[in-house]
């Protein structure tokens, strides 16, 4: 398992690689990318603030993560979520979860990006022409996690 | 003595102008609400920022936790808004 926030971008092609290494057993990997879109709620997005609580934030990723392999048949997971500055179309988060096959796969990594949605200690604060703002909180991402109760 | 560390996330941290302080229990205080409503008691700013009325998650020791829940001796405390990463 791998869990790391950075600053610096990833690249998807080589923690690909790093999550197969030495798992013959893997017979299916699911990937999400989160990147930052150019418009929110109507205004032009020029750049935006990643924060987070360091410590908490692995620690909640961790048990996230520990959630899915009891549900699922996880080999490996890797979560990166980036935090700084960043701007549009610049890659935010990456969630990719390798397992024997790819129900297990698809339905690990869609369970922890919606619980790292609201769960995960991570704020963002955007540019737009108006000055900066923090983002709220949609109640439509506590709605998904009914999905897994 | 019950000595806890308590910080600040995002827009309460801004709002706030604070992001952590330390703290003596006053022994009347239990749970993260009544700490809450104490840290509200300081100012006009952080009865706002703290209010009733507005959206606030509370950790403990790393780990979110209902706001009637027990501080913990020498726990380290946060509050925030709710979360917006990924």
């Amino acid at each position: 398992m791998k869990i790391i926030i950075q600053t610096e971008d990833f690249d998807v092609s080589t923690e690909l690689h790093l999550l197969r290494k030495d798992l013959p057993g893997i017979g299916g990997i699911n990937i999400f990318v989160g990147t930052v879109r150019d418009v929110h709620q109507g205004d032009v997005v020029a750049a935006m603030e990643l924060e987070h609580y360091p410590g908490m934030t692995e620690k909640s990723l961790q048990d996230i993560v520990e959630q899915a392999k009891k549900r699922w048949d996880v080999l490996n997971a890797t979560i990166i979520h980036r935090v700084g500055k960043l701007y549009p179309t610049d890659q935010i988060v990456l969630v990719a979860v390798a397992s024997t096959h790819r129900g297990d796969a698809y339905s690990a990594c869609e369970f922890i990006m919606d619980y790292l949605k609201t769960a995960a200690p991570f704020w963002k604060k955007e540019t737009t022409p108006d000055g900066s703002r923090w983002v709220d909180a949609r109640t439509s991402d506590e709605e998904r996690l009914k999905k897994w109760q | 003595m019950n000595q806890v560390r308590i910080r600040f996330f995002a827009s309460i941290k801004e709002a706030l102008k604070t992001d952590y302080l330390e703290l003596e229990l006053p022994q009347a205080l239990h749970t993260m609400q009544d700490l809450r409503v104490h840290l509200a008691a300081r100012s006009s700013l952080w009865a706002e920022v703290l209010g009733p009325n507005k959206q606030i998650r509370v950790a403990q020791n790393h780990e979110m936790v209902p706001m009637d829940t027990r501080i913990e001796a020498g726990a380290e405390i946060a509050f925030f808004p709710p979360v917006t990463g990924g």
